[in-house]
């Protein structure tokens, strides 16, 4: 987690990005750059709140001196740096990025940002074939590390596979699961100290998986719902939003959000109370907020039904 | 933080396994998780939930953590396995050469992969036998100690000397050339004979030879006669000149990388050895996996003691106490001729708390790698050895900043590091006259393929390919393509062998030197088999961290399937775009080195017509 000390003056560092020179404070990555600067840097496995994985690859630039691109989100500025965000390579990889993960990925639920993106960069995941058919449940789980079946290209092979259904409060859809480790570094070090999840498996074949992919009442999981919190595609989602969705009810346009002051404890985290039909559907918590950083736990999370029981 | 387990009591044998590696440690030492699996996998042929449940309990790891890190690793399953298993190389130094035969008469003999529940097979990236195709490396399984065990006498005399006698586990042998009736009486605990190094070193005993010398000269397992041909004169001599001074002849000497990438070793020295830190680490890459690349399991199987002596001139240089020599799983004799080196050096008190009587203080960590091409990445390496997933760290900070444990490292090659003893001796200039610009020294190459003598030779660099060619028997007739530097490398053709192999030379026609590999093609060469191989490896390997790479290596190889089964969608040009396009993604955008020559070799193939017309 970045968390800005406000009590040392850092130094200033001058920074080239597309033949603007900008100063910034030493330690500033090369995305806090280009955001202040407004530009639309595409991002999928950053979050303010968790330390950068730089694992998507979908917010690459130029940097004067380096042959690979650079990731804006991990990189820190350094004087002198020259960036640039305008070649023909830096849109190339944003727009492969974005296409092959579409290619593997269900994005529906990734929201409008990502959406836009693919249009933007021209992001054609049809181009590789039809999909390959879903795996059954638990069958990507059980792939050997350092053995595939020899494909025929006929169809893309995708990571489609039904949803995990274990408990009363949040369900795993791992077809949209774009390995950005952010639920994991949320249950790990980042937020919880739980470590119920991890990276299983290698590869094409790696999943977010509890040890021997057992159902998460079996696992570490206190349901702290901080998962839920980071996933950026909907591949983790409270129950309450899923049988909404699949009953086809799910109203995002509907909702209204109500902040207030979590009652569960001393602590008074802030909660924004997501809305749909006169009933709470989700709660969150803002990720700038200086006690939470957007983290909850079981009782903020999940604690609202008391709240409805009419 | 609580660890919650899973119910799953392990079994007796499970607990002895585990506590013969973590002995009576109670502390958290997620380090020692792979060295726990391996115990499990030896003793017990798999990684049952007890089992793991009881590694988590004493090394105080969370156990989707640690599940994590056991379905990384190829040679470790969590599914019952047999306790006997053949891993039978299928690459492309090896299909071609018996390896496929070799695949079909194991199917016919024990059935499908995995088919049986007591002794089994199951195909294998290169094993780094090349030199002998085809290759199979064995994994045997047992609860009683190999030295207890009936009809093993090899094993036993083999680990004679090696620090872990008396703990439980099975063994693990190499048998190259293989045949079906070999592999299987094998599996059935037959002895396996050792390695002989010398008919994998056809320059063995010539008078030219620097890095290869000893090699068939001395005896690997006896430290009198490492010395009487002259070991430890380099360690002797680096005590007394100094730290700074070893660490400027590596500068002069402009000695650069061997594992691949060829960067200056004298930088990462100084920078190192000039850090405050407190705490420093040595590393020495063996993890030797590039498709092709068999040399530094001959270095340390002929020689182990010239490494181990080179070892110990970095790691006091560079102010490092401990140096972690982490060896590829597949490789166990060179595991255990390393093992019985520095259980010997440190008898004889070259390593330890006062090395050589100089007061310093160094010494060696043998770990053992999992089947990981990606751990050979210097940072997935560090990871691996810290008991995580072989996935490589961003850069910066570097290694040298923040390595091992976070520490200050300096990581280097096996044959970069045996390169020190000469520089040691002779002095950086004198290293330095050898080859031109940045290639300085001897470079050892590793031929393969249609060569009338395969194995590991040793040349000057800016030696041409053709003079290699010729030390191995000659340009082999009806010669087509050459895969110079291995997976991660090019393909080069007949009309190019007069490139020097140089660093500067290979970069001229589009090349690398890699890993030295140097794996010769006939024209009779299926080559959509042998791309397709590459591509599947690649997508085998990837770690799974970034998209380009993860995503890419899957589609490249679907692609390549296509091409050569003629249903390219929207014709081949289409198809070489889509190729090209997810290329420039995975070169331009991986976070490491294998996503980002992940096409390389593709690209050359396509580029020189290998599979259909040239396209550029
Ligand atoms: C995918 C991949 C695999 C690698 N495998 C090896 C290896 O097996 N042995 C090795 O020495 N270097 C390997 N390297 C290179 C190492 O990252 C690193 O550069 C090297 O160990 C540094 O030592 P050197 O400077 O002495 O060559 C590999 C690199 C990549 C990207
Ligand atoms: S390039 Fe491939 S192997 Fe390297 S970090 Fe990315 S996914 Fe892993
Ligand atoms: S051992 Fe088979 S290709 Fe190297």
């Amino acid at each position: 987690m970045t968390v800005v000390d406000l009590g040392t003056i850092r130094r200033l560092v001058s920074v080239t990005v597309d033949d603007v020179e900008h100063r910034v404070p030493e330690g500033a990555t090369i995305m806090d750059v280009l955001d202040d600067a407004g530009a639309d840097t595409p991002r999928l496995c950053q979050a303010p709140n968790l330390t950068p994985v730089n694992a998507c690859r979908v917010c690459v630039v130029e940097v004067e001196g380096s042959r690979p691109l650079v990731p804006s989100c991990a990189r820190r500025v350094e004087d002198g740096m020259v960036v640039r965000t305008d070649t023909e390579r830096v849109a190339h990889s944003r727009k492969m990025v974005l296409e092959l993960l579409a290619s593997a990925n269900d994005l529906s639920e990734a929201g409008d940002d990502v959406a836009r993106w693919q249009i933007e960069y021209g992001a054609d995941p049809e181009r590789y074939g039809p999909p390959g058919p879903p795996a059954a449940a638990g069958e990507r789980g059980n792939r050997h590390a350092g053995h595939h079946s020899l494909p025929d290209g006929e169809t893309r092979a995708t990571v489609a596979q039904p949803v995990t259904v274990d408990n009363d409060l949040y369900v795993r859809d791992y077809a949209r699961c774009i390995l950005c480790y952010k639920c994991v570094e949320a249950c790990g070090t980042d937020a919880q100290n739980t470590f119920a999840i991890a990276v299983a498996g290698r590869g094409f074949d790696a999943t977010i998986s509890t040890e021997f992919a057992v159902p998460l009442p079996d696992s570490a999981c206190v349901y702290c719902g901080n998962c839920i919190g980071v996933c950026p595609t909907g591949a983790l989602k409270s129950v309450a939003e899923h049988e909404r969705r699949e009953a086809g009810t799910w109203d995002p346009e509907g909702e209204t959000v109500t902040s207030t002051i979590c009652s569960f404890c001393g602590v008074g985290c802030t909660l924004e109370l997501h809305v749909q039909d006169n009933t709470i559907v989700n709660v969150t918590s803002p990720h700038d907020h200086s006690v939470t950083h957007g983290h909850l736990c079981i009782k903020g999370r999940f604690g609202f039904q008391h709240v409805q029981n009419r | 933080m609580d660890l919650v387990l899973l119910p799953d009591a392990a079994t007796d044998a499970e607990r002895a396994a585990v506590d013969g590696v973590v002995g009576t440690v109670s502390e958290p030492r997620r380090d020692l998780l792979l060295p726990a699996f391996h115990a499990v996998m030896d003793g017990v042929g798999w990684i049952s939930r007890g089992a793991l449940s009881y590694v988590c309990e004493r090394l105080h790891v969370p156990p989707a953590e640690a599940y994590g890190v056991a379905t990384f690793y190829a040679l470790f399953s969590v599914t019952p396995r047999a306790p006997r298993v053949a891993h039978v190389c299928d690459d492309v130094g090896c299909a071609a050469f018996g390896g496929e035969d070799l695949c079909a008469a194991m199917e016919e003999r024990l059935g499908a992969p995995g088919e049986r529940d007591d002794v089994t097979w199951t195909r294998s990236p290169c094993l780094g036998l090349c030199e002998r195709a085809p290759a199979v490396f064995l994994q045997r399984a047992s609860a009683s100690p190999p030295s207890e065990r009936e009809g093993n006498p090899d094993a036993t005399r083999a680990l004679e000397s090696s620090p872990h006698d008396d703990e439980p586990g099975g063994d693990h042998a190499q048998i190259a050339p293989a045949t079906a009736d070999a592999v299987v009486h094998a599996l059935d605990g037959e002895d396996v004979p050792g390695p002989d190094p010398v008919v994998s070193t056809p320059q063995a005993g010539a008078p030219d030879l620097e890095l290869l010398s000893r090699v068939g000269v001395v005896d690997p397992a006896d430290l009198d006669s490492y010395r009487a041909a002259g070991g430890y004169a380099g360690l002797r001599r680096a005590l007394a000149v100094g730290s700074a001074r070893v660490v400027d002849e590596i500068t002069v000497a402009s000695l650069t990388g061997r594992g691949g990438a060829a960067f200056p070793t004298g930088t990462k020295w100084a920078a190192v050895a000039g850090s405050p830190e407190p705490e420093k680490y040595l590393v020495c890459n063996a993890d030797e996996s590039e498709p092709g690349t068999f040399k530094d399991r001959v270095l340390m199987e002929a020689d182990p003691f010239a490494l181990v002596e080179a070892m110990t001139v970095a790691g006091i240089a560079v102010g490092a106490r401990t140096g972690y020599l982490y060896v590829r799983g597949e490789y166990p004799a060179a595991e255990r001729a390393i093992e019985r080196a520095v259980a010997e050096a440190r008898r004889h008190g070259y390593l330890g708390d006062d090395v050589m009587g100089s007061g310093r203080v160094f010494d060696i960590e043998v770990r053992r790698g999992a089947g990981a091409y990606i751990c050979g990445e210097e940072t997935a390496l560090m990871n691996s050895l810290e008991g995580r997933r072989g996935e490589p760290r961003a850069k910066p900070p570097f290694p040298t900043v923040a390595g091992l444990f976070g520490r200050p490292t300096v990581i280097n090659n096996v044959e970069t590091l045996v390169n020190v003893l000469r520089i040691v001796a002779e002095g950086g200039p004198a290293f330095a006259s050898v080859g031109s610009g940045r290639s300085t020294g001897t470079k050892l190459f590793c031929l393969s393929g249609v060569v009338s003598r395969p194995g590991v030779y040793e040349v000057p660099m800016g030696t041409t390919l053709r003079e290699l060619l010729e030390l191995a028997g000659g340009v082999p007739a009806d010669l087509r393509a050459i895969l110079l530097g291995g997976a991660a490398g090019s393909f080069v053709t007949p009309d190019q062998l007069d490139v020097p192999l140089t660093l500067e030379g290979t970069r001229e026609i589009g090349a690398t030197l890699g890993s030295g590999v140097v794996l010769c093609f006939d024209s009779s060469t299926d080559f959509a088999a042998v791309l397709r191989r590459i591509a599947g490896f690649f997508r085998d390997e990837s770690c799974g961290q970034c998209v380009p790479c993860r995503v890419g290596t899957v589609r490249q190889e679907e692609a390549l399937a296509r091409i050569v089964r003629g249903r390219e969608i929207g014709g081949r040009t289409v198809e070489l775009q889509l190729l090209r396009d997810v290329d420039r993604v995975m070169t331009d955008a991986s976070i490491c080195g294998l996503g980002q020559t992940a096409a390389s070799a593709v690209r050359s193939a396509l580029a020189l017509g290998l599979i259909g017309e040239e396209t550029s």
